[in-house]
């Protein structure tokens, strides 16, 4: 027995709530929300305590091993671990927590899982070369009014539709 | 007190992520079916939202700027590198089409017990990793047509803030009227059943039985 599912925000009311709390950062921090980044820390971290000279010789992951800290030692770190807590907060008192596979109904586990790890791969390299994400570059750098983040939503909803239309099969 | 403080510590950190996270669940954006329906057009919540946030809070600077609250130039403004930044989208967009998730959404999905966004978060390591790998070959693509520091819509338009704001507001007007039309042309977009898969959606393959009740 699952408990009573309650209804999502509107997207204008969750819009408005998400730019008060974007905005709320860049006051506290001086930049925005990311996300890509706490990721590149993890594989810096991976390499590290599996490859250290190679990850150390490696010219972008290498500066990243060179604090006492250690690689995951940032507040993006801090802001991941929150944003999970946050989401499960809603979540569970939402009646929306589940423990499950999502979007496999159409195409089984292991090929969900498939996409999931390609979608991934594509959005890691993506991520390295845009020097952000949807979250780094799209919101928080559309928050400046930045060129860069216009110009990277631009590219991501075109990049969305065209692979989208060919993977639709996957999801409907 | 003087705005930005500057606070990079834990527990600024975990604040912003954790209301973060919370608003975007709340949105339905830990839904990687929500999500991918944006791409085929018949779920808009991903440009609304995004779209209300970058208005909102870029008023909120842009208004915090001059009333003399907050100095010019303080907070972090990306800088333009053309091609990277472009394909670097366009990778991203096609991530999220194929994977789902983009990677502060995936944690979202992972607060919600959606266990694909492990998978998804491994590839975005491999993804990573494989940057590094090639990264001396693609360095000059990766830093090709830089474009001037931190330049904003403002500067390249030659128009005031306001002005850029007043053309944003048009662009999500319109989008939301025109998102809005083909949600009601393919029956609505995702709700929260929907997305939870419960016994009237059932769209989701439930490994075992685990929800949290709160009274």
């Amino acid at each position: 027995m699952h408990p009573t599912i309650r209804p999502l925000w509107p997207p204008l009311v969750a819009g408005i709530a998400l730019g008060l709390v974007l905005l709320m950062t860049f006051l506290i921090t001086g930049h925005g929300l990311g996300a890509s980044g706490f990721f590149t820390r993890l594989t810096a971290w991976f390499g590290g305590e599996l490859i250290r000279p190679a990850t150390e010789a490696n010219s972008y992951l290498g500066p990243f091993l060179k604090t006492a800290a250690g690689p995951l030692a940032n507040w993006v770190s801090w802001e991941i671990v929150g944003v999970m807590l946050g989401a499960l907060l809603a979540a569970a008192g939402g009646g929306r927590f589940r423990l499950r596979v999502d979007g496999a109904r159409n195409v089984g586990g292991a090929s969900r899982m498939a996409f999931a790890l390609a979608g991934g791969v594509l959005s890691g390299f993506g991520a390295r070369l845009a020097r952000g994400c949807t979250s780094g570059l799209g919101l928080s750098g559309g928050a400046t009014l930045a060129v860069a983040a216009f110009l990277f939503l631009i590219g991501f909803f075109i990049g969305g539709i065209v692979i989208g239309y060919l993977v639709r099969k996957a999801w409907t | 007190m003087s705005v930005p403080i500057y606070d990079d510590g834990v527990a600024s950190g975990l604040l912003c992520g954790v209301l973060f996270g919370y608003v975007l669940e709340s949105a339905g954006l830990g839904s990687p079916r929500k999500i991918t329906a944006q791409f085929r057009l018949t779920d808009w919540t991903v440009f609304k939202v995004m779209f209300t946030a970058i208005i909102v809070s870029a008023a909120g600077l842009a208004g915090a700027v001059a009333a003399g609250v907050m100095p010019a130039g303080s907070v972090f403004i990306p800088t333009t590198f053309f091609w990277a930044i472009l394909i670097g989208g366009i990778l991203l967009g096609a991530g999220m089409a194929t994977g789902g998730y983009c990677p502060g959404t995936s944690a979202v999905a992972l607060g919600t017990g959606r266990l694909d966004s492990v998978f998804f978060m491994i590839g975005m390591v491999l993804g990573t990793g494989l940057f590094a790998a090639v990264f001396e070959p693609v360095k000059g693509f990766y830093e090709a047509a830089r474009g001037p520091q931190a330049q904003t819509l403002s500067a390249l338009l030659g128009i005031p803030a306001w002005a850029v704001l007043a053309i944003l507001v048009i662009v999500a007007v319109l989008g939301f009227a025109l998102g809005s039309l083909f949600e009601r042309r393919h029956g609505g977009a995702l709700t929260a059943e929907q997305i939870t898969g419960d016994a009237s959606g059932g769209r989701v393959q439930e490994i075992e039985v685990v929800s949290i009740r709160t009274g």
